[in-house]
């Protein structure tokens, strides 16, 4: 068996092999549904009424889409300039760390300010947490996928250290969580009574802005120049670790402003179980929206609907929520494959 | 094909009816030639014609779509290394397929035993390799790594490997690239005592000197057809030429001019790379002059190379370029300073593959006020410099937004030279610029180096092709082990002097017994 | 000082190579696949499965034995999936190994769930039971240390004489070395690429199967989430510190494992003055510090990551 580029990429390939990629995911989670017992028309058909059925459900799908979109962002960036950042939990946390010291009262200031200001606090943290591996890497050539992941374990183990230590709310009866952040911190909410809140607009917004960057700017250029081949960027006078600098704040930054959004626009404080997981599902909403940073956003709304249906689901049908997971991994794998197959022909000889 | 003369040699391999595509492209057209034992067979044909191709096929790495071929009566399973090896062939390959990281004695005793065999049987290998190296003069330590080994000792381990295997018939492809004349002068004995043991050579080359010494037979190839097969006695060098190129293509002649100031200025340059070095390099290029490097692979010329570029930093010594000495080299720093580079692979490092041929026009310009302002690309400035470069230079592609790798080796390099040249630049520096080309693109690459060198660039030339060293420039110079011969104006040498100062004569370090 | 002694107690070292043996198995394992040429990132997730497996199989009533023989085929299972996808496939082989980490983790999870749907203490099994060696485990410290471990670990040790081993005196370790090292190399003796790299990777993904099966049949008695608690990237950082070679990621292991027993026993004596937290974060900036060191010297099996195409023009 061989694979062959293929020289013409039509219209129909690049929409049909998605499709089925996101079929066949789907029958692979049916029959682990049909284990369970269930029937998976009623529960697909549950999971679809929880995430978007009504007009609270699907709120609800954005809310949860919206760290998704800033770890989705952060992960595509990097990964254009092949910049395994897998570090988006610790990059997040650090960045809602930021947030809550700031914004707990040691800045009083009008919202107008206080918000972006606390933007940019939560970017630099997240930005420093994934410039000390890219540094490993231009400096020791130290690869940075184990590095980006044992920062997770090691944020998670400091930010657990900050809950019960300086960070603890004093009237939080005992449990390890920050003090909630002062009014002028919080986001506002874009619909009364639902948990939308406006950090779904500066996802967007991030997202064109992204987008603008990767497809106008020098710098976009040099980060897919550099994702390509180190080697000719370097020979053409790119300045490679520069630029990898550069993805790493932005990649971090973005990560960071996810802690950000959740803590200021959703939970209100920091505790330990802010992130169920987001870093490493923006990797996943990358990979699904081919890293183009539009795209992140209707994967991140799809991923989000598939948590949001699935736990809606289980609590009415049993099946265990877990099933969202798999389905999100089989995604994953059978949507790169299908991608590869709008490049290469397959020939058996 | 059908005399029964006394003394007729068998047929051990015969190749019948090959063709062989890829997309669009023809690579093999309807091929068939035969292999009599214990002959040399010359395969001839420029660089394009089909002759790698349908090695490939022979050794199974392709598969033909059309055609057969049999090895000593038998027919061979296709697509099979295993099978073609089986059968008694065994490849020397241009690029070596070597494991750098391993030793001599795993290279070639891989594959020679069954996987679930228990436990490897080395003494016995060691033992019998030994005996091999004696038998035929291609003296190697077993246990040394790959890596160590010079370029001549390499091309030793490739034939051993075929050897060991107890090959019948052994191809090699374009051996003489990496070989100094005189290297070449003792491979051709050393195949003249293959066949005296028995085995049947096919010598595959776009070099017609060589076939013409080595071989007894040979068939041109050209454009993926076999056109001619013809005794070696009876042909003449200009008739080999026009079948092999199918038209005649005026060469590319350097006329007399006087070169101007200096240009490139280099003093004691010392550098070290991997296993390269540099050992004290000084040498002056001036405006409208060709200066040409010759030596064997691994010498330092590809350092030499990255030290112009601005990719490699050396350790001690000045770099002054039109007088002015450049602190702190980069390859901004010297694309700044109007140093045109055309580096030694187009793939990996002249040009981004996967990305857009306007997207390459602009790697080197890509900040400049034409191209960017304030941190913004134009890209309708830049599709508009693409669409120039393919027009000036006939890049034959189907649009400016396809990716480069679709572009052939001939219309890269047209490409790199498009972007390169732009900008009419002082210093030239062409790293084996026609390396993998046809004879066509050979040309069209010198042509524009002349036009460079009449506009008065200072150009400087690297290359393992003593032909194109000797025609197109000025001053020639040798590099061997890390140090520079002395630049000789190009009336007073040929290709065996090169040819003796690339194996290390006239160099304080080398002595005058060194082989390479 | 305490602090000191410590070091010189039997049941620190005993602690410590129990701590290793997992480890120990999946640096094997990825150490096999990366040999190879194939970078391995669901090791995380195979570990897991392979807990998960193991665990359920002597759950449902098998052997001990039989456990650790399931874990090494769901391992083996999910490596011919990864391998699939990167060697014939050639899709990326970081994203890809994510991609199998993930899946693996959560249909552990899931299957977990579905049986036992709500459970408030996770439900035990009988695991297997140190096994002292007679004679030697009466060595003052060492021997106890060394000889009363359980079979897996024994096992364990076993392995890394057995890949050591493989890789470097038999045909098919020569055939793995080089297809990680010049795919073209190995082509052209006949070799094919696609196979043996396949294979490697299955062999690995079964030793990091057994690996998990360790946590769950000799080190605990149950299942829970997040058990594996980033084993499997430290096994990755393993096989760089230990320069790809088996008798040095051994010695990894066991530095690894001494360390982290270490950093346990000094959060009970200055637990008053230092977070707990301060000491679990140890291993990991440990690892990290390691792959510091040893990226100086970095000896990369050449064709790590790259894909090998055949035929391609």
């Amino acid at each position: 068996m061989r694979l062959e580029p293929r020289e013409k990429r039509s219209p129909a390939i690049l929409v049909l092999y998605p499709v089925l990629a996101l079929l066949a995911s789907v029958i692979v989670c049916a029959a682990l549904v049909m284990l369970s017992g269930a029937s998976p028309l009623s529960v697909f058909g549950l999971m679809v009424k929880g995430a978007a059925g009504t007009t609270f459900a699907f709120l609800e799908t954005l809310t949860r889409a919206t760290p998704l979109i800033f770890t989705g962002l952060a992960a595509a960036v990097a990964f254009r300039a092949k910049l395994w950042n897998i570090g988006g939990e610790a990059q997040l946390y650090i960045g809602a760390v930021m947030t809550v010291v700031l914004g707990t009262g040691f800045l009083p200031l009008p919202q107008p300010i206080l918000i972006p200001v606390l933007m940019v606090a939560a970017m630099l943290g997240g930005a420093l947490v994934l410039s000390i591996p890219t540094f490993l890497k231009t400096r020791f050539g130290v690869d940075e996928v184990v590095t980006t992941l044992l920062l997770n374990f090691i944020a998670i183990l400091f930010v657990s250290m900050l809950l019960e230590g300086v960070l603890k709310d004093p009237t939080g009866l005992g449990w390890p969580q920050s003090k909630k952040v002062i009014a002028e911190a919080q986001l506002p909410k874009l619909s009364q009574g639902k948990r939308l809140h406006f950090g779904f607009i500066i996802a967007i917004a991030a997202a064109i802005a992204v987008w603008i960057i990767d497809r106008k700017s020098t710098l976009g250029y040099e980060m897919r120049a550099v994702g390509h081949s180190p080697k000719a960027a370097s020979f053409a006078g790119i300045p490679v670790n520069r630029v990898l600098a550069k993805t790493a704040l932005l990649s971090g930054g973005l990560a960071g402003l996810a802690g950000m959004s959740e803590v200021t626009g959703l939970k209100g404080n920091l505790t330990l179980d802010l992130s169920p997981g987001f870093g490493y599902t923006g990797i996943v909403v990358a990979m699904l929206a081919l890293m183009h940073p539009l795209g992140v956003i209707a994967a991140a709304i799809f991923v989000a609907a598939v948590f949001v249906g699935a736990d809606a689901m289980s609590r009415t049908a049993g099946v265990p929520s877990y099933i969202a997971h798999v389905m999100v991994a089989t995604s994953l794998l059978t949507m790169v494959t299908a991608i590869m197959f709008t490049r290469y022909r397959v020939r058996w000889r | 094909m059908g005399n029964t003369t006394a003394g007729e040699r068998e047929t051990v391999l015969r190749l019948s009816g090959i063709t062989k595509r890829f997309g669009a492209l023809l690579a093999n057209d309807d091929i068939s030639l035969s292999l009599q034992r214990g002959e040399i067979l010359g395969l001839l044909g420029e660089n394009g014609a089909g002759k790698t191709t349908l090695m490939n096929i022979l050794f199974g790495h392709y598969v033909a779509d059309a055609g057969e071929i049999e090895v000593e009566g038998k027919v061979l399973p296709p697509g099979l290394p295993a099978a073609a090896l089986a059968a008694g062939i065994g490849m020397v390959h241009q690029h070596f397929s070597l494991a750098e990281n391993l030793t001599v004695l795993d290279n070639i005793v891989l594959g020679t035993e069954s996987l679930w065999q228990f436990s490897s049987k080395s003494q016995k290998a060691r033992t019998r390799i030994q005996q091999l190296a004696q038998e035929f003069g291609l003296e190697v330590n077993p246990d040394a790594v790959v890596a160590s080994l010079s370029v001549g000792e390499r091309q030793r381990v490739e034939i051993l490997k075929a050897l060991y295997r107890k090959a019948k018939i052994l191809v090699l492809d374009e051996p003489t690239a990496v070989l100094t004349p005189q290297e070449s002068a003792a491979l051709f004995e050393t195949l003249k005592r293959f066949v005296a043991k028995g085995l049947s050579i096919i010598f595959i080359s776009h070099k017609l000197g060589e076939i013409l010494a080595a071989c007894s037979r040979v068939s041109v190839l050209r454009g993926g057809r076999l056109v001619a097969e013809r005794g070696v006695e009876g042909v003449t060098r200009s008739e080999l030429a026009e079948l092999m190129i199918g038209r005649s293509i005026p060469q590319a002649k350097a006329g007399v001019q006087k070169a101007g100031d200096v240009v490139l200025g280099l003093r004691g340059i010392y550098a070290r790379h991997n296993s390269q070095v540099l050992d004290g390099i000084t040498l002056d290029i001036r405006a409208g002059e060709i200066l040409g490097i010759a030596g064997v692979s691994g010498n330092g010329q590809s350092l030499l190379a990255d030290v112009v570029s601005g990719v490699a930093v050396p350790i001690a010594g000045t770099l002054a370029l039109k007088g002015a000495i450049i602190s702190r080299t980069s390859p901004r720093v010297m694309v700044n300073h109007g140093v045109a580079r055309i580096p030694e692979d187009r793939h990996a490092e002249g040009l981004i593959s996967d990305m857009s041929i306007t997207e390459n026009v602009i790697s080197e310009s890509y900040r400049s006020a034409e191209i960017a302002k304030r941190g913004f690309i134009n890209w309708k400035k830049a599709r508009g410099f693409a669409l120039k470069i393919i027009m000036a230079y006939e890049v034959k592609c189907p649009s400016p937004e396809a990716r480069v790798r679709l572009l052939s080796g001939g219309n890269m390099q047209k490409l790199i030279l498009g972007r390169v040249m732009a900008n009419d630049p002082s210093l030239v520096l062409a790293n084996q610029p026609t390396r993998g080309l046809d004879v066509g693109a050979v040309n069209y690459v010198h042509e524009q180096l002349l036009a460079a060198r009449k506009r008065g660039a200072a150009i400087l030339l690297i290359s393992e092709d003593l032909d194109e060293l000797l025609s197109l420039s000025d001053r020639v110079a040798v590099m061997f082990r890390g140090q520079l011969s002395n630049a000789i104006p190009r009336e007073s040498t040929n290709i065996k002097d090169l040819g003796l100062m690339m194996a290390g004569h006239g160099f304080k370090t080398g002595d005058q017994s060194h082989a390479a | 000082m305490e602090a000191i002694e410590i070091l010189f107690t039997a049941s620190l070292w005993a602690a410590a190579i129990r701590i290793a043996s997992p480890l120990i198995f999946g640096t094997l394992g990825e150490l096999i696949c990366e040999r190879a040429g194939v970078l391995n990132l669901g090791i995380e997730g195979i570990m897991t499965a392979g807990a998960f497996a193991g665990w359920l199989t002597v759950f449902l009533g098998g052997d001990l034995w039989l456990g650790v023989a399931v874990a090494a085929v769901v391992g083996a299972l999910f490596g011919l999936l990864h391998g699939f996808l990167v060697v014939p496939l050639g899709l990326s082989q970081h994203v890809t190994g994510i991609g199998i980490t993930l899946l693996a983790t959560s249909l552990s999870y899931y299957f977990y769930r579905l049986i036992f749907p709500s459970v408030t203490s996770p439900p035990k099994i009988e695991p297997f039971q140190p096994w002292s060696i007679p004679l030697v485990s009466d060595i003052p410290i060492i021997g106890e240390a060394l000889f009363r471990q359980t079979p897996l670990t024994y096992l364990a040790f076993a392995a890394v004489a057995l890949v050591a081993w493989l890789l470097n005196k038999t045909p098919i370790g020569l055939a793995i070395r080089t297809v990680g090292e010049s795919p073209s190399a190995a082509e052209a003796q006949g070799i094919d690429v696609t196979l043996v790299r396949m294979g490697a990777v299955m062999l690995g993904s079964a030793l990091m199967g057994i690996g998990g099966s360790f946590i769950t049949l000799s080190a605990f008695n149950s299942f829970f989430f997040e058990m594996m608690n980033g084993r499997g990237w430290i096994c990755v950082a393993l096989v760089v510190f230990g320069s790809w070679r088996p008798g040095k990621a051994l010695a990894g292991a066991l530095l690894f494992g001494a360390f982290d027993a270490y950093q346990l026993r000094l959060q009970q004596l200055a637990g008053a003055y230092v977070p707990y937290q301060v000491f679990l974060m140890l291993p990991f900036i440990l690892s990290i510090i390691a792959l510091i060191i040893m990226s100086r010297r970095a000896a990369y099996p050449r064709a790590l990551m790259v894909p090998y195409r055949k035929g391609e023009r």
